[in-house]
């Protein structure tokens, strides 16, 4: 699934990173604990969250995540834009739940991250 | 640390402020520049900024202030992280996965889910971590680049 | 569908208020953020988070969820038990992931809110 059909299905608008619609995702993440998302989410990953702190765009850069996508109309300030766009870590906003949104990326055949949760 | 002496490519120290939750992320960040221009591979790239961005909040989350040092040499990367603090009473439990113990706005700004010192230990091929209660913590952890290295650099 | 329904259909586990599965679910409210659950979560909504510590269940109750999912397999906190058997809240525990056991619940019927 791309970013422009993420942006389609969800009727997101795009904060930042237009030219970067086809880049393709590899899964989906959602959480809003940046630990959970450092640990788990994959190399090109979607990351999908109602956290906008400046500190997600550095999460997702350390993890080399593919975008990020707002949720429940969520807009991240303009510092956060910024970093983005230094970044280029694309950034879009959708009026949908969180819980819904998932639903809706799932239906369209969208996988989950496979990393597993480890204990020890 | 002897051995590390002998042949640091590149070594510098960031200072993190206890609590400067605005800028978290902003030191793994400089970190992970350092390392891109050091030309390490992505992937290694990939493991330290996620554990030094762990550390980072660390710092920031719990303690009143610390130092964050970088060393890069042929074989290894290293990062070494002393804090001031209230230290770690109990460091095995600090390592538990989902073991936290950060307050309400710690949680609210999305930090403190318990996974950060486990994070550390997953994504390096080394770690030490120690405290003094109600002094600090220090960590340093390293992670290989040459596969065929087998002397430890702490013994 | 009731919480039961969906402990069955889901195979979670049953961490805590096992006498207290017979709520009808409302909807679906997935965050980590609890002022946002706080804000935007509904009575009889399913909640799926990843917090594991005992304000959950102050959300929970506050908020007349119904049952709380942690996903990812995590474990709610010893504390987090207690508090849910004194609130009579169901504390369940999944293997999947949110964004997939969300996922499920929404094929299946679960929804959350119209966008806001």
């Amino acid at each position: 699934m791309t970013l422009k059909e993420v942006k389609e299905t969800l009727n997101a608008d795009v904060i930042s990173g237009d030219h970067d619609l086809e880049k393709e995702i590899k899964c989906a993440f959602a959480a809003e604990l940046l630990s959970d998302v450092l640990a788990l989410a994959q190399e090109g990953a979607l990351l999908i969250t109602g956290f906008t702190h400046a500190q997600v765009v550095y999460a997702a850069d350390a993890a080399n995540l593919c975008a990020i996508l707002f949720v429940r109309g969520r807009w991240p300030n303009e510092a956060t834009q910024q970093l983005a766009l230094q970044k280029k870590i694309p950034l879009l906003s959708t009026s949908y739940m969180m819980f819904d949104t998932c639903g809706i990326l799932y239906e369209y055949g969208l996988k989950t991250c496979a990393l597993k949760v480890t204990n020890g | 640390m002897d051995r590390t002496e002998n042949n640091i490519l590149f070594h510098k120290t960031f200072h993190i402020e206890g609590g400067n939750f605005p800028n978290a992320g902003s030191i793994s960040d400089q970190v992970k520049k350092a390392l891109k221009e050091a030309g390490c591979p992505n992937k290694v790239i990939r493991r330290i900024s996620i554990a030094t961005f762990e550390a980072e909040m660390n710092v920031i989350c719990y303690a009143k202030r610390g130092d964050l040092s970088l060393f890069i040499t042929p074989n290894f990367l290293k990062v070494v992280v002393d804090d001031e603090g209230y230290g770690i009473p109990d460091v095995n439990l600090a390592m538990s996965e989902g073991y936290s113990t950060a307050d309400e706005k710690i949680r609210e700004l999305g930090f403190g889910a318990g996974m950060g010192l486990p994070n550390i230990r997953k994504n390096a091929d080394e770690m030490i971590l120690t405290s003094k209660f109600k002094q600090g913590t220090h960590l340093e952890f390293v992670i290989y680049l040459d596969r065929q290295e087998t002397q430890l650099p702490f013994e | 569908m009731t919480v039961f329904d969906i402990v069955k259909s889901f195979e979670l586990k049953i961490r805590a208020g096992k006498d207290r599965l017979h709520e009808e679910v409302t909807g679906g409210y997935a965050s980590d953020l609890l002022s946002d659950v706080i804000a935007h979560s509904r009575k009889g909504n399913i909640w799926i988070t990843i917090q594991t510590h005992p304000n959950i269940v102050a959300v929970a109750t506050m908020k007349e969820i119904v049952a709380i999912i942690l996903t990812g397999g995590r474990e709610p906190d010893a504390d987090t038990v207690q508090k849910a058997e004194e609130e009579g809240i169901p504390l369940l525990v999944s293997p999947l992931f949110t964004f997939e056991l969300a996922g499920r619940l929404y094929q299946i019927g679960i929804s959350g809110m119209s966008p806001c």
